[in-house]
């Protein structure tokens, strides 16, 4: 058993990881986490990617050893979905005292372990490892094995405390944990050629279940799913698979690749979002079925399979094309590749403006860049700032971004879609590109934004406010300094007569003409007509009717 | 008198409990322009982002020191200086609070001290407000988080009045524990300005958590008191306090700055917003409102319609000792049986809990109870649905966090209105429970043997009879 300081330099020593493998020695021990900024720090700890990791196995009892901050805030907070027990959203924690903290939390933890499987007897219980237990010595290893044999079932220890790194480390963490003490240790009831792993895909809203009953039609069994919707003695014997798919390859890569090593399962990494990466990925899994052995007829039925799925898909997005037309989309999120959602948006007839490629690779900026052209708008690290004055510059119709950066373009009244892990509804496969579309027309063709935009009512009332305040309409109410202000102002400048004057002559004479008042008044109708003519022309016709 | 048990439990189940530095952070959060900044490893305040979104579905600022387990064996000066700096120059905020974590109280850092070497380091800080409040996770619960940081903010914030300056009698300091929502917190806003006073909140959520729109993009907060208006705090006429928790703030206010305090335990209910208004009427030397008159009445009939549905409830609550003070109080004066009580927190006000004992426990506890114990009403926050969906009762949501409804920040049940709202809302409740579970049969009374109707002869309480599980 390493220690943990050494499983972490192990995982950022990872071959299997494009990214690593075009950095330095040196970038490559600094491991592949950037240095958090104190005070400009975004994002989860180790632990909380550990249990993010796991969590989605339903069957287990997660307990949380620590105080009560690390499972009191966040418990129950994940939208993976379960086709059996609930256990998993059970939270259980040892909520550390300041007692246990000077005396240690060994025992606590011990009785701990023996009350779950009292009241709840799971089939396993996974420990997870907090900051200050791991601070004041609490061996969890120990507990955790001693706790095995006592009880007679496997106790899990999930060494990732919060401050050793980032979410991304503690995924990883999650997965030595499983390859250390899961993974291979026991034997599936029966095995067929067509048993394949899925490696880092969490079942969020159910949406594996949008890609499963196209892996049953083409009889391919889902030995297990690391972690969504899994089951503890599906991921102990997911050893036997044939082949696996890595879909979330930042959070897993360790563990598909070791399985490799130890036990021989070939893995592709490939992803269900969007059309052709779905295709793409079906075809990449029969192909490695097939050359384990499977029967190659599967590879055929694979592409009718696809050739159904896709025409079906193309058909439903048909209509959104020309609504589509024009429509520009900005795109923040590290949390699924990318390229794959840019692709799919791009079936649809949107037009990228902006990716982020915070946790890309180069060869995702690469891929980035065949699909959106040499001057695609990569964002490296963006501020919600600069993501604010974008969406109010209207240099993007709609924003799709993981919970996070939400309020950003809502409060921009800007259209937004939840496309991270928090989002409630499903993505994946065919008929998630679809729902995809789908919600994005929803939300681009609401009648609500331009009711957001318009200014509130108090805005046309400042106006009307101030055209009160104008000298006009301090004349307007005051008869004597109407008066004065109608003597005041001369129309013909060359004999000084004042618009009172002629204005009354109109009234009192009836005058209909420049040469009638020029009869009864002084003016000289020469320079001043076009005033003149212009006090007959203001009188409304409806009056004149009504006086002939 | 109820009798308050301690758990004896080594692990505890789906937590009632959320920690004090989240908590800290949140009072921050009614200052204007604030940062709150946890001083801890990112997953400290990412979770408690993550939860304040859920439930507010609000951008909310909250920082990190971002503390890496080098810096703990190190001591986290350097993070927080650097997490000081990095605040100040990226988002210009008005103050800092900061609040310490168990990891950093665990190894010991003297924030205190660190604050002083920072100022003296950084000279460009001399104008901005550093609050520290120390928050331990691994003590306390929520509330007395919150309890701390108000205090805290009260003691260094608030000046110490000069001999000869103004005071105003009109003034009235309103410190509203973190039970309230700022909904709850608008209202009485409104109330204290119809009697002529002029309230100041601290903090004040319902500037900054209201789910406002604002101009301008800002990171730090949209809104709230201003640190200038709590300076001044020492020369109004009254300090109200909401909520036991306060009172501990209040007494700091009054000790600093001789401004005379009341506390007022609840102000859900008729009887306590009788004695509230009377209380503004005295401090403020005018007539209740005609509106408030209305009110009164209009609570008073909603009681009347209500308690045809409330009175007789075995009601199952878990919150924190204030809420849970507050909300059984009412029930029990609706009628209703607090037949189960569970808190997160030691307080003074538990004891007298109507009910026969209070634990200090979670929701395991407050399930497994309220199962044995035959409960049909169940209230605590969002946490509670899987215990309700397995109980099959009507389930009220109050406090924090409330993350699976809408609305969590318009809550409102102060003042005669508010009550008002929340004997609606839990009678409408149990009116649509029984409309989709208890619709009589024919065989409900049935006691022939044998049959799977005949579990004998059993009043129901109130409502109608359903299988328990």
């Amino acid at each position: 058993m390493s220690s943990l300081a050494a499983t972490v330099q192990n995982i950022f020593d990872e071959p299997g990881c494009a990214k690593n493998g075009s950095k330095s020695g040196a970038e490559r021990r600094n491991g592949c986490t950037r240095q958090l900024q104190p005070g400009s720090a975004a994002g989860g700890c180790a632990f909380d990617g550990a249990k993010v990791a796991l969590q989605p196995f339903t069957d287990v009892a997660h307990l949380v050893h620590g105080p009560i901050a690390c499972e009191g805030n966040s418990w129950d907070n994940r939208g993976a979905a379960s086709s059996g027990s609930d256990l998993w959203r059970t939270a259980f924690t040892t909520d550390l005292s300041e007692t246990d903290i000077v005396f240690g939390g060994e025992k606590r933890l011990c009785k701990a372990i023996k009350e779950i499987i009292d009241k709840y007897d799971p089939p396993a219980i996974f420990v997870y490892q907090t900051c200050i237990p791991a601070m004041i010595g609490d061996d969890i290893n120990a507990v955790c094995k001693a706790a095995s044999q006592r009880f007679s079932k496997p106790v899990i220890p999930i060494n990732s405390p919060g401050f050793v790194g980032s979410k991304n480390l503690g995924n990883k963490l999650a997965g030595e944990a499983l390859l250390d003490y899961v993974i291979g240790t026991r034997e599936p009831d029966y095995t067929t050629p067509y048993d394949i792993n899925l490696i880092g895909e969490y079942n969020l809203s159910g949406e594996l279940w949008q890609v499963k009953p196209l892996l049953d039609e083409l009889g391919v069994r889902i030995l297990c799913c690391i972690s969504g919707d899994g089951k503890y003695r599906e991921a102990a014997s997911s050893h036997r698979a044939r082949a696996a798919m890595l879909v979330c390859s930042k959070s897993m890569i360790n563990v598909a690749r070791k399985m490799e090593q130890r036990y021989g399962i070939p893995f592709f990494e490939g992803s269900f979002y969007g059309i052709q990466d779905s295709s793409e990925s079906l075809r990449q899994l029969a192909r490695l079925l097939v050359e384990r052995g499977a029967p190659t007829d599967l590879l055929g039925r694979t592409e009718a399979v696809i050739a159904r799925e896709e025409a079906r898909a193309w058909a439903a997005i048909e209509p959104y094309k020309p609504r589509f037309e024009g429509k520009k989309a900005l795109l923040v999120t590290g949390g699924v590749k990318s390229w794959s959602v840019v692709a799919a948006l791009q079936e649809a007839g949107l037009e990228l403006v902006g990716t982020s490629v915070k946790k890309s690779t180069r060869e995702d900026k690469e891929r980035i860049k065949e699909l959106m052209g040499q001057d695609a708008h990569m964002i490296e690290d963006m501020t919600a700032r600069e993501m604010y004055k974008m969406l109010k510059d209207a240099k993007a119709d709609i924003m799709l971004s993981g919970g996070k950066s939400q309020f950003v373009a809502l409060k921009a009244a800007v259209p937004w879609l939840d496309i991270n892990q928090e989002r409630c509804h499903a993505y994946m496969g065919y008929v998630g590109m679809v729902k995809l579309v789908e919600e994005i027309d929803k939300s681009l063709s609401s009648p609500m934004w331009e009711q957001l935009r318009r200014p509130g009512p108090w805005e046309a009332l400042a106006k009307a406010r101030e055209q009160m305040q104008s000298p006009m309409a301090a004349i307007a109410c005051d008869p004597a300094l109407a008066e004065t202000a109608r003597r005041a102002r001369k129309i013909c400048v060359c004999k000084s007569v004042d618009l009172g004057t002629i204005e009354d002559a109109i009234r009192v004479h009836d005058l209909r003409s420049v040469a009638a008042v020029r009869e009864h008044t002084n003016a000289g109708g020469g320079c001043c007509r076009r005033r003149i003519e212009d006090m007959f022309v203001s009188e409304p016709s409806d009056m004149r009717q009504a006086a002939e | 008198m109820a009798l308050v048990t301690a758990p004896t439990k080594a692990c505890a189940v789906n937590p009632l409990k959320m920690s004090q530095p989240i908590a800290a952070a949140y009072a921050f959060m009614g200052l204007r322009g604030a940062m709150p900044l946890l001083h801890g490893s990112q997953g400290c305040t990412s979770f408690g982002l993550t939860l304040f979104v859920r439930h507010f579905k609000e951008a909310i600022p909250l920082q990190t020191t971002a503390m890496s387990e080098v810096a703990t064996v190190l001591g986290g000066y350097e993070n927080l200086e650097q997490a000081i700096l990095n605040i100040y120059n990226r988002t210009k905020p008005k103050i800092i609070g900061i609040c310490s974590t168990g990891v950093t109280e665990t190894n010991g850092d003297d924030v205190d001290a660190y604050l002083k070497l920072i100022r003296s380091n950084h000279p460009q800080l001399a104008k901005l407000p550093l609050v520290y409040v120390s928050t331990p996770d691994f003590k306390g619960s929520f509330q007395d988080g919150w309890e701390k940081a108000v205090a805290r903010m009260v003691e260094v914030l608030v000046d110490r009045p000069s001999a000869n300056g103004l005071w105003y009698p009109s003034k009235v300091n309103v410190l509203p524990g973190c039970h309230l929502t700022p909904g709850d917190i608008d209202e009485l806003r409104v109330l204290l300005e119809d009697f002529g006073l002029c309230p100041f909140f601290l903090p004040d959520l319902a500037g900054s958590l209201d789910g406002h729109i604002p101009d301008e993009f800002t990171s730090t907060t949209i809104g709230g008191i201003d640190v200038d208006e709590i300076a001044s705090m020492g020369r109004a006429g009254w300090t109200i306090a909401i909520g036991a928790q306060m009172q501990r703030a209040a007494e700091i206010m009054q000790a600093k700055t001789g401004v005379p305090f009341r506390v007022f335990e609840r102000l859900c209910g008729l009887h306590p917003n009788d004695e509230f208004m009377t209380f503004l009427s005295e401090i403020s030397g005018r007539p209740i409102p005609l509106k408030y008159r209305r009110q009164r009445s209009q609570l008073a009939d909603a009681m009347l319609d209500a308690h045809f549905h409330i009175g007789g409830r075995k009601v199952a609550i878990g919150a924190e000792p204030d809420l849970l003070f507050d909300l059984s109080s009412m029930l029990h004066d609706m009628g209703a049986q607090v037949t189960v009580a569970v808190t997160t927190t030691q307080s003074e006000v538990i004891e007298r809990i109507k009910t026969k004992e209070v634990l200090i426990g979670d929701l395991e506890d407050l399930e497994g109870l309220a199962k044995q114990k035959r409960c049909d009403m169940l209230i605590t926050h969002s946490h509670g649905r899987q215990a309700a969906a397995r109980l099959k009762v009507p389930f009220y949501r109050t406090g924090f966090p409330m993350f699976d409804r809408l609305g969590a920040g318009h809550q409102m049940s102060v003042g005669y209105r508010g009550t008002r709202n929340v004997i609606f809302e839990i009678a409408n409740l149990v009116i649509a429970h029984r409309e989709e579970n208890d619709r009589p049969t024919p065989d409900r009374w049935r006691t022939t043997p044998g049959l799977p109707q005949s579990s004998g002869y059993r009043r129901s309480t109130g409502a109608a009879e359903r299988p328990i599980a």
